[in-house]
Order: structure tokens, then sequence, then C-alpha cells
């Protein structure tokens, strides 16, 4: 702060964030390594053991590298995530970066639905409730805020199912594309959506889109509360701010003083923790998809893991992990644009 | 210490508004379902466990009766009665995870703030790993792990939630030890020669675990979802083991597709009744301890009497 221009500090300070990266990398992939892969044994007696004869275990366990030294595996292991290389399934024998390829799509369609939902509905609504703290506006959105946050995802998505089927019984309840267009469709991007829009029909992406609205809407509540209760606490605070008291005192409209003085100064904390929501919107989607039949990164989680193939979770948990790294790094980054107290 | 939890009490007591109902809300309904794990072999009608009375079995997906109060579900257990022994399962693995997760946390914390050095460094380094991966894929992972080893039962779903819960204790303990350690009662505590540890048990523990009841309790909350997530994707509580809301709503999912919502209804209102009133019970304690938000309402004050003689003396 002391020194140097203020982008140079801006620099500085987001090379320091990105270096810092490497040890936060290193930390959970050494936990993952250590949980998944030291911890449970030997991950092809425990996929496909009852399957198969004590000499072809051993064979695959040659295959796969898994009967070297675990300190040789674990450097590996690391050396091969860095080149985004996350092992093969036990089960299925693919590629577990194919898995990520083929479903991942599916999964970032729906977390990004779910943002824009959450967002675009959940500020306002927080921002009301700060300003009229304590009227039985602030309790019914504020209990609204409670009760999205408190009622189970997947509940919520059963019964927002059941509803539509009794109200609008032709509208889709569960995967991404009805199975004609699914068939229709060719797949280039491996987003369904994104290959609906290149196929150029209207109805098929309509039904992708119709696809989407059940799913998105749900995980969209799970983090709407959280938004709302944010924005609340933060206008609440804003408006105790001095600035907000001088405003006043130089005669701006209530209004105005709430729109360009508390408002703006309340968000930035709000940045911040809606970027932090990416680990709560991972675990979110795993959920829905298992609530909606959705084909995506969740799905496949809980399909290995009922096969019991450690490998396979031990490379999505190693994805996750790192897009969530990744993330938060673009937070801090925004967030320093946005508040330059930050940067120190 | 005898005269701080009344006055601890007191503090919420007398906040103003919303806050305050909010909290006696939450404790309410919090107490009921205490009521309902402790005592529910004599409050439910079945045991959770049970598919038959007197050999005849229970109806498949039964519709209410006076026989099931809310019918049964697929696997021909009564729906109330596995309603209210979910309350015993929930409050057991919710108690005994944030139990475990404080009794690491709190002292971590306190040691890394007061130490500090390398040891806090790789300690916060680490904790902060562990909170930024989603919690849901931690739980999921430990769940998995345990599940192989220690069966589907009460015990290893409490193990497999309490490592997400570590880091928030080891935080906030933590940053207020570091706070706290420069501060003059410690100082002078350092002065009269008392060793670090008598430094830590007898001045700082009392002034660093302020914060952890309000933790706890929304911890508390988001254990509870995070078990009934865990169930749902089977990977909690088996249940012939125990009655989990998170299971039988898994296994009601395919009767909601399909049209039939009740069974999947009533496990999920438990959870949100619980959920929210564990909620409501931290936002009470938060909004009545924490200073930056306590609002405290206006009291009647009662002089003493005066009394004869007392004129004089002033």
């Amino acid at each position: 702060m002391s020194s140097g221009s203020g982008s140079g500090s801006l620099l500085k300070y987001i090379g320091i964030r990105v270096l810092l990266v490497i040890p936060m990398m290193w930390v959970l992939l050494t936990l993952v390594f250590i949980l998944l892969r030291v911890a449970p044994g030997d991950p092809v007696t425990a996929a496909v053991g009852d399957k198969l004869s004590p000499a072809a275990i051993a064979q695959r366990q040659h295959q796969l590298g898994l009967d070297k030294p675990l300190i040789q595996q674990y450097v590996e292991y690391i050396g091969h995530v860095c080149r985004f290389d996350f092992g093969t399934t036990i089960t299925d024998k693919e590629p577990v970066l194919t898995v990520i390829r083929d479903q991942g799509g599916a999964t970032l369609t729906l977390t990004l639905g779910a943002f824009l939902f959450a967002v675009a509905v959940g500020v306002p609504l927080g921002r009301l409730a700060g300003r009229r703290r304590d009227t039985a506006l602030d309790a019914g959105i504020r209990v609204f805020g409670v009760v999205t946050y408190a009622a189970p995802i997947f509940w919520v998505g059963i019964m927002l199912v059941a509803l539509v089927i009794k109200f609008l019984p032709s509208w889709p309840t569960f995967g991404i594309a009805s199975p004609v267009v699914a068939f229709e469709v060719p797949t280039k991007t491996h987003i369904m959506l994104v290959d609906a829009v290149l196929y150029g029909h209207g109805d098929a992406i309509t039904d992708v889109l119709k696809h989407h609205v059940l799913p998105c809407f749900t995980l969209g509540l799970l983090l709407m509360g959280v938004i709302i209760r944010l924005v609340r606490v933060n206008v609440i605070q804003a408006m105790k701010g001095d600035y907000v008291e001088a405003a006043r005192a130089r005669g701006i409209k209530e209004g105005r003083v709430i729109r360009k003085h508390a408002f703006r100064n309340a968000l930035v904390p709000v940045i911040t923790v809606i970027g932090l929501q990416v680990a709560l919107t991972l675990s979110g989607a795993v959920l829905t998809e298992r609530t909606f039949n959705w084909p995506g990164l969740g799905t496949a989680l809980i399909t290995y893991l009922n096969g019991r193939d450690y490998i396979a979770v031990q490379g999505l948990v190693t994805f996750f992990a790192i897009v969530v790294v990744i993330v938060s790094v673009l937070v801090d980054i925004i967030n320093a644009l946005v508040d330059p107290r930050v940067r120190y | 210490m005898a005269v701080r939890m009344p006055h601890w009490f007191r503090q919420i007591w007398n906040t103003k508004g919303l806050s305050r109902w909010i909290f006696l809300v939450g404790l309410f309904i919090t107490l009921v379902f205490v009521v309902f794990a402790i005592f529910a072999p004599w409050i439910a009608p079945y045991h959770f466990n049970q598919t038959a009375v007197d050999g005849v079995k229970f109806p498949k997906l039964g519709s209410a009766s006076s026989d099931h109060w809310l019918g049964t579900n697929d696997q021909f257990y009564d729906i109330a009665s596995r309603m209210i022994w979910g309350a015993r399962t929930g409050l057991e693995v919710v108690v005994m995870s944030v139990a475990f997760a404080g009794v690491i946390g709190v002292p971590l914390g306190l040691l890394s703030g007061f130490v500090g050095g390398w040891i806090d460094r790789v300690l916060v380094f680490l904790m902060d790993a562990i909170y930024a991966f989603p919690s849901l894929l931690l739980a999921i992972v430990f769940a998995f792990l345990l599940k192989n080893t220690l069966g589907g039962g009460v015990v290893a779903a409490a193990l497999s939630l309490t490592a997400i819960y570590i880091p928030q204790y080891f935080r906030v303990v933590r940053n207020t030890t570091v706070s706290a350690r420069e501060a003059t009662y410690v100082e002078a505590a350092r002065a009269i020669g008392a060793p670090p540890l008598t430094i830590m048990r007898k001045y700082l523990f009392g002034n660093v675990v302020q914060s952890v009841p309000v933790l706890g309790t929304l911890n508390a909350a988001d254990a509870l979802g995070t078990l009934a997530a865990l169930g749902f994707l089977g990977l909690g509580i088996q249940p012939n083991e125990a009655s989990e809301w998170g299971y039988d709503l898994s296994r009601a999912l395919d009767d909601a597709q399909a049209g039939n919502w009740l069974p999947a209804f009533w496990p999920g209102l438990m959870i949100v009744l619980l959920i929210t009133g564990l909620t409501f019970v931290g936002e009470g304690l938060n909004e009545g301890i924490n200073p930056a938000l306590r609002r405290r309402r206006l009291q009647k004050v009662v002089f003493p009497a005066r009394t004869a003689g007392e004129e004089v003396s002033s």
C-alpha cells in the first residue's frame, strides 16, 4: 500500500495470489491421495475383486501401476494431475478426463443457470429486507431465506416435481433432454444446451431449456437463501456507516442514499461470499443431479462411488478441488479490482 | 462461572424485536424434537425397523389410516414412526459430530493462535484447504471410506461429518486467541510467572470460547442437512441400523416421479423444521451476543424502595 502506484500493487497482489495456488493445490492433492489412495487399500480388489481371479487382479494392479511403492505412486499422481491426467476408471476403463468432458457440460449449465437465478432474485430481496429492517416484510423475506436454506435441496426438488406432475403434467421433470431430442442433436461440445443451439432447431432448444428450468430453479433457491441473508446484514451494517449519515445530512433523498451510498458498499463483501459459494453450489449440484436424474458430474461421482471405483472417485474429487481453487483465485482477483483496500 | 449462564440468557432475552422471537420460536421447535428423540419408543406407534405387527405385514405404500397415521412407504415401514425415530438419529449424529469437531478444533485453534510461528502457519494453511473444499464432497469421501470399515451406523455417520466442521472452530478460536494474546490480562498473567498451559487454560480459554455456542448451533443445523444429503445419496445410515430421514427421502424419489409425493413429504418436513429450529436458535444467539447486531429493548427500571434514615446519610 505504501509503495508504488495503484496498478503496480494490484499486479503484485494478483501475482502473489496466483503463486499461492501452488501450495494450496499441493495440500489438497496430498489430502485426496491420502484419503482415497492410502487409506482404503487396494482399489482393484474393492471394485472388481469378486469378479476376477487373483492372477487377473495382480495383472490389473500392475497395469495401473498400483503395485509400485506408495511414495512413487504419489509422485506419479501429482505429475499426472499437472498434465490434466486424472487416471482411468477401473469399472469401465474410461479415462476420467473423458468422463469429465462428457458429463461436465450438464453440471456447468445447471450451476450457471442456478447462479443467475439466485442473484437476480436474491439481491433485490435481501436489499429490501435490510432497508425495511424489523418490519413484517423483513420478517417474511428472512423466513423465506432461512427456509430455502434450511430445506434440503433434494426435498425441495422432489416437492417441485410432485407439484409439476400434478398441475403441468406435460412439463419434463427429469433428465436434460427428451430421448428423441438427445438422440437427434449431434454431440459437438458435450454441452447439451450449446449443442442444441448449434443444431439450430427451435424445438430442440426449447426442449433442453424446459428441462433446465426445474433443476436450475431448485439449485438457485439454495444459493438464494445465502444471498438474501448476506445482502440484508451488509445493507444494515452499511446503513450504520458515518458516510450514510453524512449523505442524509446533506439532504440527499433516502432512496438515493441507499442506492448510491449504502448499497454499493454493501455489495463488496457480497461479491466475495457469492464467489465462495462455488463449494456450496458444487455440493448442491451433486444432490440436484441425483434428484432430477441429471447426467452431470455428480451423477458420475455417485455411480462410481456405488461401484467402489476408488480411482474414478479420486480423479473426480481431484477435478472438483482444482475447480474450487481456480474459482477462489478468480474471486480474489475480482475482489481486488472492486475494493482497493484488499490490495495490501 | 455459575452466574454466566443466566447472564448470557438474559442478554438474548433482552434483545429487541424480531431477534428475540426468532430465538424463542427456534428454541421451542428444537425442544419438541428433543422430546421426540428421548421418548421415541413411547411416542411412536411402532419400532422404526418394524414391518409387521402380530404377524400381519404392513401394506406397501399404504395410505393414511388409523393403524398408520401417515401411511406406509415402499419398504413397508410406518412413516409416522420413522419420522419420530428419525429425530433421535438426527440429534445423536448432530450432537456427536459437532462435539467431536469442537473437541478437536477448539484446542487446536487455541494452541495455534497462542504458540504462533510455523505451527500456526501450517495449521492455518491446512485448515483453509479443508475449508475451501466443498463440504458435502468431503463428507461423501469420509462416509464412503468409513462405510467400508465401520459399517452404516450412527457413529460412522457422525465421524464423516466431523471433519467438515473442525476448520470453522479452529479459525474462530485461533483468531480470537491471536488478538487476546496481547491483551493486558495475559501480559499480567505472564508477568506473575504463569506457565503457557495455565495461561491458555485459565485466561484465554474462557474468553475465546464465547463464539463457539453460536457456531455450534449453526453447524448443528448444517450437519443435519448434510446427514440427510448423505442418506439421500445412499452413503448414510442403513435403514435397519436407525431411522434416517434422508434415506427415506431417497426411497421416496421414484414414488414422487410416479406422482405419489406423500412418502417424500413427511421426512423432508421433519428435516426442514429441525434445521429451521436450530438455525433460529443460532441466529437469535448471534444477534443477542454479537454487539454489532445487538439491539436492546427498553426495560422498566425499578428503584429500590427508600428506607428511613437513608435520606439523612446522603
